[in-house]
């Protein structure tokens, strides 16, 4: 067994999933109406009429979210190969990790107190 | 699957792994009807209904009159709506929730692509459903749309840290993100499963991962009753079943990696009931995870925003961290 062939499985797995949509939309433009009127194609609001622009500011608070996500992401990635090898590496590495993660909830406390997690 | 063809690739060899794939496809397809016509009679019977029973004997058919009426719907763009992303966005929230099971192994033998990077394949690919969704929420150029995409979002990514950090001490006690590597671990028993030894990790990483699937009680992105539909009110017709589909898909993608990761697999609970094929021991814990996913969904009510994203940074996070060092303690006093 090749390893390469499961990356053409992945790769068939992947035509697949962008054919799907492809086909169905496709066989459904044939079977369904298409009668567009122009209340039709107003934004949905409720059955009000659209009030001022959607692509508003959103809140700060899901930018700050993000940011926390991209620390704890980048951990992750320094997280998954250090476990992989683990039962080989002994306690320095447990107490080199353990330094890391450390710094990093540092961080988490600190965002905590800033109160970066509560919803008002 | 792919044990039955060594050597490089050829037309042949090509053609059937194509053809497995697609009969593959179908059987997902027959599972996603299935499962959406098992969660309403479940949920209706926990609520003392009968669910759906007209169409079809015992209202078997249901789904299948929903999913040709979604079909043969009209299909409304709104002119306010950037066309371009609006059609794309379904389709990139959907095709990530196919392309992972390409790595799940059932049994030893029936797996598609047995990848030594198996789980950060499924943790890289599972992530870009986000896009999507938040694509949807802002081509829709609607105030209910963008507010649902960017709660969803903003869930989704919190709820991803603990999820991928909970898996870390499984890694750590098989030495591998290989899953069929993951699932030879814990075999002979169901003792050796990992849900015992990993028991903070397994509830993290459940509670993450119903998070992660926007099912109740963490179905704020959806919330009818204050969103209207969240980030896909605007979508009508078949745009609409695929994100459903890639919903479901992903409720088959995260029952089968909890059996994988937690519950051995395709081991049997007891040595003795090897005589059994391991694919029915899969099924069997597979259906049982989704029965509790829709369990789940008509016993609890749905969480407030402001708990919701307190819950994952300030509990799950911390605890699937302090897994990790007690999972490396007890190994270095125990089995070193």
């Amino acid at each position: 067994m090749l390893y390469q062939n499961q990356y053409v499985i992945v790769a068939i797995f992947i035509v697949l999933g962008i054919l799907l949509p492809v086909v169905a939309l496709t066989l459904g433009r044939w079977l369904r109406p298409n009668k567009p009127v122009s209340e039709k194609l107003t934004t949905y609001e409720s059955g009000n009429v659209p009030v001022g622009e959607s692509h508003i500011r959103f809140n700060i608070r899901y930018y700050l979210f993000a940011l926390m996500f991209v620390i704890f992401d980048v951990e992750t990635v320094f997280l998954y190969p250090w476990a992989v090898a683990y039962q080989q590496l002994g306690l320095f590495a447990l107490v080199e990790m353990l330094i890391f993660v450390s710094l990093l909830i540092v961080g988490l406390i600190y965002a905590w107190k800033k109160k970066v997690f509560k919803w008002s | 699957m792919t044990g039955w063809l060594p050597g490089p690739i050829t037309w042949q060899s090509f053609t059937l792994y194509f053809l497995v794939s697609v009969a593959f496809l179908l059987v997902i397809l027959g599972y996603v009807t299935y499962a959406i016509y098992f969660e309403r009679k479940v949920i209706g019977w926990m609520q003392g209904r009968h669910g759906p029973n007209r169409v079809g004997p015992l209202g078997l058919l249901q789904t299948v009159a929903d999913v040709a009426k979604l079909l043969i719907k009209e299909d409304t763009i709104p002119k306010k709506a950037q066309r371009d992303l609006f059609i794309l966005a379904p389709v990139i929230s959907f095709v990530p929730s196919f392309v992972v099971l390409a790595t799940i192994p059932f049994t030893e033998t029936l797996y598609f692509a047995d990848l030594n990077v198996g789980i950060l394949y499924y943790v890289a690919l599972s992530s870009i459903s986000t896009i999507g969704i938040i694509l949807g929420g802002w081509a829709s150029n609607n105030k209910y749309a963008l507010l649902g995409g960017m709660r969803s979002a903003a869930q989704m990514i919190s709820y991803e840290i603990p999820l991928v950090i909970s898996v870390v001490g499984v890694i750590m006690l098989s030495g591998s993100l290989q899953l069929s590597a993951i699932v030879e671990g814990q075999s002979g028993g169901f003792w050796n499963w990992n849900f015992l030894p990993q028991i903070i990790g397994f509830i993290v990483f459940i509670v993450a991962a119903v998070s992660e699937l926007n099912r109740t009680p963490f179905d704020l992105p959806e919330a009818e009753s204050e969103l209207v539909a969240g980030y896909h009110v605007e979508y009508s017709g078949f745009r609409f079943a695929f994100f459903m589909l890639a919903e479901y898909v992903y409720v088959f993608a995260i029952a089968s990696l909890t059996t994988v990761l937690f519950l051995g697999g395709w081991h049997p609970p007891f040595p003795f009931l090897d005589f059994i094929p391991g694919i029915l021991w899969f099924l069997l814990k597979f259906s049982f995870v989704v029965f509790f996913l829709f369990w789940l969904r008509a016993t609890f009510p749905r969480v407030r925003v402001d708990q919701l994203m307190g819950l994952g940074w300030k509990v799950l996070l911390p605890l699937s961290l302090v897994n990790i060092f007690i999972t490396a303690i007890v190994y270095e006093i125990f089995f070193r």
